[in-house]
C-alpha cells in the first residue's frame, strides 16, 4: 500500500517510469524476437488446422490484452471514483487507445483466422459481436475524454462509463459457454488444463509475455506524456496569466 | 521463403496487419511524449515553472 501511496506522486511516477522504460524496452524487443522464432521455425502445423495455427499466436495474445485494458480501466475508474488517485485518471486515459487497437487486432486476426476455418471472414454469434462491442466501448470512451476538455470531469464522467461497460468483460469470456458460437470453448485456460498441446503452447506463452510487456512499456510512456501534457498546459495558463498582468 | 501451406495469404495478412497497428501505436505514443517533453523544456527555458518548482528553488536559495 505504502509503494501504491508514494506512486501517487507524479513527480516519483516519472523518475521510475525513466528508468524502467529502457530496460522493458529491451526486454520487449527480446521477448518478442524469441516468440517470432518460435511461431515461424519452431512451432508445428496444427494436425488440423494447418499452418493457419500461426494466427493463434497473435490472436490470442491480443484478445488477451483487449479485455486486460478494459479491466485496468475499470479499476482505474475505481481508483477516479472514491480514492481519486492522481493517476488513476492518467492510467485510464492512456490504456484506452491501447487497449483498443488490441481489440482491432484481436477482430481483424480472428477474422482472418475464420475465414480459412470457419469458411467465413464474420458471423453475428455471442463471442465476436460481445469483441465487437468492447471496441465500440473502447472508442466511446476515447471520444467521452476528448469531448470534455476539463481532465477531472472528463474522468470522472469516462470512469462511470468504462464501470458500467465492465459487464461485458465476463460476457466476452463466458459467452463460448453460454451460448452456441462458431468459435471454439476456452482452450489456454480451463478447468482442467489447456487442451493445447505443449509444442504450440510455448511459442503461445512467449508471444503472451511479449505482448503483455509491450502493453506495459506503451502505456507506461503514455502516461508519462499525458502528465507532461498536463504540465504543459498549468504552465501555459501562466505564461498567459502572466502576459494578461503585464509581468 | 517459409512455406506457409494453402492459406499462407491469411497468415501474412493477419502478421501484417498487426504489424501496421503496433507500428501506428507506438510512433503515436513516442511522438506525443517527445512533443510534451519539447514543449515543456522551452515553457522553463522561458522562467516559467510550476508552484512547487519555484517553492522548490526558493527553498535552495535560502540555505
Amino acid at each position: 500500500m505504502a509503494t501504491v501511496t508514494s506512486l501517487a506522486n507524479p513527480t516519483r511516477f516519472l523518475s521510475i517510469v525513466d528508468a524502467v522504460v529502457p530496460f522493458l524496452a529491451g526486454l520487449t524487443v527480446l521477448l518478442l524476437g524469441i516468440g517470432l522464432y518460435l511461431s515461424f521455425f519452431v512451432a508445428p502445423p496444427d494436425y488440423q488446422q494447418g499452418e493457419t495455427v500461426k494466427i493463434m499466436f497473435i490472436h490470442v495474445p491480443s484478445a488477451w490484452l483487449a479485455m486486460f485494458g478494459y479491466m485496468l480501466i475499470a479499476v482505474a475508474s475505481l481508483g477516479t471514483l472514491i480514492w481519486r488517485h492522481p493517476l488513476a485518471d492518467v492510467a485510464a486515459k492512456t490504456a484506452a487507445p491501447i487497449g483498443a487497437t488490441f481489440t482491432f487486432i484481436a477482430l481483424v486476426t480472428g477474422s482472418l483466422w475464420g475465414k480459412p476455418m470457419w469458411g467465413t471472414y464474420w458471423v453475428w454469434d455471442a463471442r465476436l459481436t460481445s469483441m465487437l462491442v468492447l471496441l465500440l466501448l473502447y472508442l466511446g470512451l476515447i471520444a467521452l475524454w476528448q469531448a470534455i476538455e476539463e481532465p477531472g470531469r472528463a474522468g470522472r464522467a469516462a470512469a462511470i462509463l468504462a464501470l458500467v461497460g465492465a459487464i461485458n468483460i465476463p460476457i466476452i469470456k463466458f459467452s463460448v459457454d453460454w451460448w452456441n458460437t462458431l468459435h471454439q470453448p476456452a482452450s489456454v485456460f480451463r478447468m482442467g488444463g489447456s487442451t493445447i498441446d505443449p509444442a504450440l503452447l510455448t511459442p503461445l506463452f512467449v508471444m503472451m509475455g511479449a505482448f503483455t510487456l509491450l502493453f506495459v512499456l506503451l502505456h507506461l510512456i503514455s502516461m508519462r506524456a499525458e502528465i507532461l501534457r498536463r504540465r504543459v498546459h498549468a504552465l501555459q495558463q501562466i505564461e498567459v496569466q502572466r502576459a494578461g498582468s503585464g509581468r | 521463403m517459409l512455406n506457409l501451406g494453402p492459406h499462407a495469404i491469411f497468415i501474412w495478412a493477419a502478421y501484417a496487419l498487426t504489424f501496421v497497428a503496433i507500428a501506428i501505436l507506438t510512433v503515436s505514443i513516442l511522438v506525443d511524449d517527445r512533443q510534451q517533453r519539447e514543449t515543456l523544456a522551452e515553457l522553463e527555458r522561458k522562467g516559467i515553472k510550476r508552484r512547487s518548482a519555484r517553492a522548490k528553488l526558493a527553498s535552495g536559495k535560502k540555505k
